[in-house]
Order: structure tokens, then C-alpha cells, then sequence
């Protein structure tokens, strides 16, 4: 009969500090942790002492003062006697106006040519592998730097546009395309009705969500198949006419025209703009295709054999079936392609788009001499968002994930 | 017998086989099957086919029309004399200023040029398993010698770097019997010693003209300055990723946050902000007086940069591997490092190859931002003192076509290496 006997019970030794597996965790946490405030100490008191040699402190008022400098492109209101602060917020603006513009056309670009990478046809295939090997194998500053130049460099200047026999004309008589940006049309709403118009529309975007939730409950719970094509074009479109033109068409375009030397009225798109826009959208865009791609290949050929041979038809296989499970592949990826853009616009700096590393990071920067103050703010900002979208991703994550028992 | 006589005709020979049906066979079928197929399909078709003669009909003129040997610019313009043509000569005249950058010495260029090389015979063994072992010690010493090539100077500050390496391993090798930690700590103290005293020696037996003629890290630029930080950056940041994926996945909880903040942190801020701080917060946390190379001060950025990528490419391999894996380390008696060592690690990096290599392609792809922070890589030198030069004012389209070439040659050459090694390391699922 033997009995389970504990492990002897010694009194601690010090040796059980480094051979003893139970102690010796803690011995190795407690020296990494001195080492790293030791290091830490190291860092700050040369930091000290560098600050006090050169007669600096480390304080965040400067954000107060006026900036002194303009920025060619505001959505808030703000001049040179705005403060630093004020700057930054505008920078920020400018960031996510970029970074948001070149999500949306890189997901187009990255689904398009992701799925005509897998398509039947030799040409198209070959001619989208073509376009993922340049753009992703590329630097994207290069990118940027060639749409910049063919922006300002190969465009016409605005007063090609002039005379009779003008060298350059506008597209549609509405989009004016100069080596000083792009100019289109711009809405102008007028007043509360135009606001009323814009609400009507949110609320018919909104309705249609609705009515397909409703549409898909009764499939389920009756069988019954309800229109879904038709009944949402028609909510997406006749309430916002109808109530457009009963209110007597309170949203109209300012068109662009050519005064002076150059282009008045109108949204007027900078180079600078474009080219990170673009060079984003299309480098990303290649990047995001490969995860198409990978993620349409990893649903196994066999479900969309299921599917047919329970009946669908090849619209509802991809929409019921392959898309479904492939969007699970797809979508992780995709946000951390959002991330880089995100990331990547702070090459802004490069061809002069006033963005966050433009106004903190740049002139402010160098007007104040603040470096540490403004790097530190600018880190902050561009974490404070990675780490939004890092949630996103994991509730997203949470929320698609194979429920295994 | 006599039934044969009623039918009329029995072809006695068989038939010799015919072609298939032209619209079955050859050209022909292949078209219809996958340019052809329906009519969606064939719109796509001739819209690519369009696509493509534009771009063809775009590019080949002026690239065919091409000048190779003039000197600038308006001589050029002058000799097309109006029509489409590319202006080929500013490389031609400028190939040095565009791989070596401006104030690299020109009677030194083969320096570079044979350190470039080396490289290729310093990484076939690493990148080809089939090649002899002992090339592995060639890889080995290639750090220093390419130093010493590129950096001139006396031989014996690379020679005396290595001898600490060397006296670092020996010490490894006679305590790692032991353990691992003994022989590992006391490897890196031996050579920091070594390096320690090494330093003095050098200091007094550095010749005052040595073999190689020393060269300022500031006179480096062009595209040997993008080589350089790719190829620095990724070897430094292989082992520091791989120490940060394993204390990322380690047990105890201090080793396992400094890890995630550390990484988290890097992969959560833009490569431009990290440079930033390499060219002007950097010198604030720094023992006043020291000067620090630039070059440097961004290798350790770039460094830091990608070893938190990499960190998290092998913890997904680490993650990837099987629970067993690791339960059978711990019932064979191994500890920690034996475990990771021979079990775990070999089977995890494996897994990760193709991650690590895109991550090597990407941070190559973002040397190109030193140019952000003024230094003159092969950007930097576009943009600056070519482009800026009265001779080039207005050469875009050769000079960004010529940077896209060379990087397009490394990254692409580098991924199908990657895809190749993925198929040759699958020894599963045959």
C-alpha cells in the first residue's frame, strides 16, 4: 500500500530562488522588472538633464498659442490666428477625410480585382495577377510621389482652360481637371428644407434596412418570399424626390467656373489630396485583393456543390453560401488593410496634404521646437485609433465566430 | 455464308483518325472556353484586351524612342525634337548618384558593389537547405566584412566585434551543458568584456591610414542605402522578434505585458512617427554629449519596428502548433529553452516563413521613408538633388520607372522565394 506522499516541505533556501521552477518565475519577473525601470530611470534622468541643458521644460501650453501658419484645406473653421491645437484638430480632420476616402475605393478596387482573379477568363485574370504584383511589389510612397507628379506636372493649368479655343476643356462642363486639383461640383444646401431632404433620405436608407429585416422574418417564420429588388430602389429613391422637388429643390451644385486665374466656386480636390487618395486606394487595393482571393478559396469546393445539389441557383450559392463564409476569412484582414491606410496617410507629409503629421508633427513642430511634446500627442492620436479599430475587430471577431460546442 | 452478299458495301480497313472539329481543338477550343465563354465573359475580354493596347501603345514609344546618352534634359527634348520619347540619359548619367547617392567617394563604389554580392553567397546557405553547412560560416563573418567594406576604416574594429562574438559563443558552449541560462548570459557578458576591452585595443593599434579609407555614414544614399537598412534591419529584428513572440507568450504576467505594451504600441504608430523620434527625440534620451549616427538612430527604429511585426508573425505560428507539441516537450523531461529550442521553435518559424518574408518585403518597401527625414535613399535622391538639378528639372517618369524597377525586382524576386520554400517546407497533407 503506498500513499501519495506532499513534496517535502524545506525550509526556503535562497538557492530555491533560481533552481526551484516554483520560485524561479518570480526571480526572473523581479530582475526584468528592475532592469526596465532601471532603464526607464536611465532614459528620464538623461532626458532631465538634456532638457535642463538646453533650458527647455516639457509643457503642453504652447497648444494655446496661435499657430501662425494656414492650412489650404479646412472643414472646421480655422486661420493663422487659430491656435496649435486648433491646427492639430484640423489635421485630424484631414486624416480621416483621406484615410475614409481611400478605405472605400481600395475595398472597391480590392473586390474587384479579387474576384476577377478567380474568374474564368485568361486575359482578365492575368491582367488583375499583373495588377497586384506591380502595385503591391512598389513602395507606396512611390506611389504617391508619381500620381502627385502626374497631378501637378501633366494636368493643364488653369488658364488652358480660357478663350475660345481653349486647349483643355471641362468634363461634362462640370469637372475641371487642373494641375492645381480637381475641381467638381459642390452641393449647396439651403436651409432647413435642404436639411429636411438629407433627413428623408438617412430615413429611407434606414427604412430599407428595415423592410429586408422584415422581409427576411417572413420568409423564415411563413415561407413567404416578399419582393426584395424593386420594393428597395423605390424606397431608396421616391420619398427623396418626391420630397425634393415639393420643397422646391433646396439642394443645388455650385458649379466651378473659371474667373481670374484661376477656378472659383465649386469643391476644389488639391493635388496633394488625390494623390494620397489614390496612391493609398490602389496600393491597398492590391493588397486587399489577395485577401479576396484567400478567402474565397478557403471555402472548400464542396459547399458549393452542397448548395447546388440541394437546388439554389448561382446567385443564392454565392449569397447564402460561399459569401457568408468567406467574408469570415476576409473581413480580419480587411480592417487591418483599413489600419495600414490609416497608418500610411501620415505619408501625407510627402507631397504636402495637410494632414496630422503635417500640422503637429510638421509645423508646429518645427515653430515651437516641441518635438517631444507634439511626436508624444501625434503617437497618441494614431493609437487612440489602431486601437479603436482593434476593437472593432474583435467584437467583430466575437461576433462571427463558429459557434463549436 | 451467303448473307455477306446482301449488303452492299463492308469497309474492310479501319478509317485513319481525324482532327477533332476545328471549334473543339487548338486555339480555337481555348478561346472559347476561357475568353469566350459567355457573353458577360466576352465584354470582359475585349475591355482588357483594350486596357492592354493602351497601355502598349501608351509606353511603347516612348520607350522605344528612347534617349540613352545625353546630358541633360534640353538636349534631349532637343534630338526627339517634338515627338514622344523617353529620356533614358539621366540614368545613364546619373546611375551612380541613384544606387550610391551624391557624396559616396566614386573611386570607391566597387566596395559596396562586392559587399552587394557577398550577400548572395552570404544567403544562399540560408535560403537554400541543398548547399554545403560549412557556407554557413562565411554567413557568419559576412556582417563584418560587408561593415568593413562599406564603412572602411581599420579592419580591426569588425575583427574585434567578431572575436567578442566568437569568445562569447565558446563561453556559451562550455556552460550550456549545464543550463541554458547560465550559458546564454554568460555568453553575452564574455562578449560584452570582450567588446569592452576590444575597444581600447583598437583604439591603440588603429592605424592612422588604414587598408580601407574610412567613409562617413552620412556620405551613404541611394539605393545601397535602401539595401543596407532592409537587410541590417530585418537580420537585427529576427532574434528580437522571436524573443518578444516567446515572452508574449509566456507564463509570467510582468515578461508577458512589457511584451504586449511593447508591441502593441509599435504596431499602433506610423513607421514616420518612429523616425520622427529617430531624428529628433531620440538625442533627448541620450547621455548628453553623445552623438549618435543618424543612420543608426534609424536602423534602431526600423529595427524596433519590424521585430514587433515579426513578434507577432511567430506567434501566430506559435499558436498555430498543436497543444501536443508542447505537451510532449514537457513529458520528455525537457526544460523551457530545451523545449523551445528543439521542439517548438524549429516548427513554429517553419510555419511562419511566409509571414516573416512579408514582412521583410514590406519594411524593405518602407526604407524609402527615410526621405521623409532627409536622407538621401533612392527617393530622397529623386526628389532631391536630381529633380532639383537645372540638367533633370522635369525627368519624372525615367526616374520614379527606374526606383520602381529596382524595387519591384527585390520584393517580387523575394515573394516568389517565399512561395517557393512554402511548397518545399509542406511535409504535411502530401
Amino acid at each position: 500500500m503506498t500513499s501519495v506522499t506532499d513534496p517535502p516541505q524545506g525550509s526556503f533556501r535562497l538557492s530555491m530562488l533560481i533552481n526551484d521552477t516554483r520560485y524561479r518565475s518570480y526571480t526572473f519577473q523581479f530582475i526584468a522588472l528592475v532592469l526596465l525601470i532601471g532603464f526607464m530611470a536611465y532614459l528620464g534622468i538623461n532626458l532631465v538633464s538634456n532638457l535642463a541643458a538646453q533650458g527647455l521644460n516639457i509643457s503642453f501650453g504652447f497648444l494655446g498659442d496661435p499657430a501662425g501658419y494656414d492650412i489650404n484645406q479646412t472643414v472646421v473653421e480655422y486661420d493663422s490666428q487659430s491656435s496649435h491645437l486648433r491646427a492639430a484638430v484640423v489635421g485630424i480632420i484631414n486624416t480621416l477625410i483621406v484615410a475614409f476616402l481611400a478605405c472605400v475605393t481600395a475595398t472597391i478596387f480590392g473586390v474587384i480585382a479579387g474576384v476577377l482573379r478567380l474568374s474564368n477568363n485568361w486575359v482578365v485574370r492575368k491582367l488583375m495577377a499583373f495588377y497586384v504584383e506591380i502595385f503591391r511589389n512598389i513602395p507606396v510612397l512611390i506611389w504617391i510621389i508619381i500620381i502627385f507628379s502626374v497631378m501637378t506636372v501633366s494636368m493643364p493649368a488653369p488658364n488652358a482652360f480660357r478663350g475660345d479655343n481653349a486647349t483643355s476643356s471641362m468634363l461634362f462642363d462640370a469637372f475641371a481637371f487642373t494641375n492645381r486639383g480637381v475641381y467638381s461640383p459642390a452641393p449647396v444646401i439651403d436651409g432647413a428644407s435642404g436639411w429636411i431632404v438629407i433627413a428623408v433620405f438617412i430615413a429611407s436608407i434606414i427604412g430599407i434596412f428595415a423592410y429586408r429585416r422584415y422581409a427576411t422574418k417572413k420568409l423564415y417564420d411563413t415561407g413567404q418570399l416578399l419582393p426584395m429588388l424593386w420594393p428597395s430602389v423605390a424606397l431608396f429613391f421616391v420619398p427623396t424626390i418626391l420630397v425634393y422637388f415639393i420643397l422646391g429643390r433646396p439642394i443645388t451644385l455650385d458649379y466651378p467656373s473659371l474667373q481670374g486665374f484661376n477656378f472659383q466656386g465649386g469643391l476644389h480636390l488639391r493635388g496633394s489630396l488625390i494623390a494620397l487618395w489614390f496612391a493609398l486606394a490602389i496600393y491597398t487595393g492590391a493588397f486587399i485583393a489577395e485577401n479576396v482571393r484567400a478567402g474565397i478559396q478557403a471555402i472548400s469546393k464542396g459547399q458549393t456543390e452542397a448548395a447546388a445539389s440541394l437546388g439554389l441557383r448561382p446567385g443564392r450559392i454565392m449569397n447564402l453560401v460561399i459569401l457568408p463564409q468567406a467574408l469570415r476569412v476576409i473581413i480580419p484582414p480587411l480592417i487591418s488593410q483599413y489600419l495600414n491606410i490609416t497608418k500610411n496617410s501620415s505619408l501625407a507629409i510627402a507631397v504636402g496634404y495637410m494632414d496630422v503629421t503635417s500640422t503637429l508633427g510638421g509645423i508646429t513642430l518645427n515653430q515651437t521646437g516641441r518635438a517631444i511634446e507634439c511626436i508624444l500627442l501625434l503617437m497618441l492620436f494614431y493609437l487612440t485609433i489602431s486601437l479603436l479599430i482593434s476593437a472593432v475587430m474583435n467584437v467583430y471577431n466575437n461576433s462571427v465566430k463558429l459557434k463549436e460546442r | 455464308m451467303s448473307d455477306n452478299t446482301s449488303v452492299a458495301f463492308v469497309r474492310t480497313e479501319t478509317l485513319p483518325q481525324l482532327p477533332p472539329p476545328a471549334s473543339e481543338a487548338g486555339v480555337v477550343k481555348w478561346m472559347r472556353e476561357n475568353l469566350f465563354s459567355s457573353i458577360p465573359n466576352s465584354i470582359l475580354t475585349l475591355v482588357s484586351l483594350y486596357v492592354i493596347y493602351q497601355l502598349v501603345t501608351g509606353a511603347f514609344p516612348w520607350m522605344a524612342n528612347g534617349i540613352w546618352n545625353t546630358n541633360s534634359l534640353a538636349e534631349c527634348r532637343e534630338i526627339l525634337d517634338g515627338a514622344t520619347g523617353a529620356c533614358f540619359s539621366v540614368i545613364t548619367e546619373r546611375w551612380n548618384q541613384l544606387l550610391f547617392g551624391f557624396s559616396y567617394p566614386s573611386e570607391f563604389y566597387w566596395r559596396p558593389g562586392l559587399a552587394f554580392l557577398l550577400l548572395f553567397v552570404a544567403a544562399a546557405p540560408v535560403m537554400f537547405f541543398d548547399l554545403p553547412r560549412k557556407l554557413l560560416l562565411f554567413t557568419a563573418i559576412y556582417p563584418f566584412l560587408a561593415y568593413w567594406l562599406i564603412w572602411g576604416g581599420t579592419i580591426y574594429t569588425p575583427l574585434f566585434a567578431l572575436l567578442g562574438i566568437v569568445i562569447g559563443y565558446l563561453v556559451y558552449a562550455r556552460f550550456v551543458k549545464d543550463s541554458f541560462a547560465m550559458g546564454f548570459f554568460g555568453g553575452v557578458i564574455a562578449a560584452f568584456i570582450a567588446w569592452f576591452i576590444g575597444g581600447y585595443i583598437v583604439d591603440a593599434i588603429a592605424p592612422a591610414e588604414p587598408f580601407l579609407e574610412a567613409v562617413q555614414s552620412r556620405d551613404m544614399g541611394g539605393f545601397m542605402l535602401n539595401m543596407t537598412l532592409g537587410v541590417v534591419c530585418v537580420s537585427l529584428s529576427l532574434p528580437l522578434g522571436i524573443v518578444l513572440a516567446l515572452g508574449r507568450q509566456s507564463d509570467m504576467p510582468i515578461i508577458k505585458w512589457i511584451c504586449v505594451i511593447f508591441i502593441e504600441f509599435i504596431r499602433g504608430v506610423p513607421l514616420i512617427t518612429l523616425l520622427f523620434v529617430a531624428n529628433v527625440v531620440l538625442a533627448y534620451f541620450l547621455p548628453p554629449g553623445t552623438t549618435f549616427d543618424l543612420i543608426l538612430r534609424v536602423i534602431i527604429m526600423i529595427t524596433m519596428f519590424s521585430a514587433a511585426y515579426i513578434a507577432e508573425v511567430i506567434r501566430g505560428g506559435l499558436a498555430a502548433l498543436p497543444k501536443g507539441q508542447y505537451e510532449a516537450a514537457d513529458s520528455l523531461g525537457l526544460d523551457y529553452a530545451q523545449a523551445m529550442r528543439l521542439i517548438i521553435l524549429p516548427q513554429a518559424l517553419k510555419i511562419s516563413i511566409p509571414g516573416i518574408v512579408n514582412v521583410a518585403v514590406g519594411l524593405f518597401k518602407d526604407t524609402t521613408l527615410v526621405s521623409v527625414i532627409s536622407m538621401f535613399d533612392l527617393v530622397g535622391m529623386i526628389r532631391g538633388p536630381i529633380l532639383s538639378s537645372t540638367d533633370w528639372n522635369g525627368v519624372y517618369w525615367e526616374l520614379f520607372m527606374a526606383a520602381s524597377v529596382l524595387f519591384f525586382v527585390v520584393c517580387y524576386g523575394i515573394s516568389q522565394y517565399s512561395q517557393w520554400l512554402e511548397r518545399r517546407l509542406a511535409t504535411d497533407h502530401r
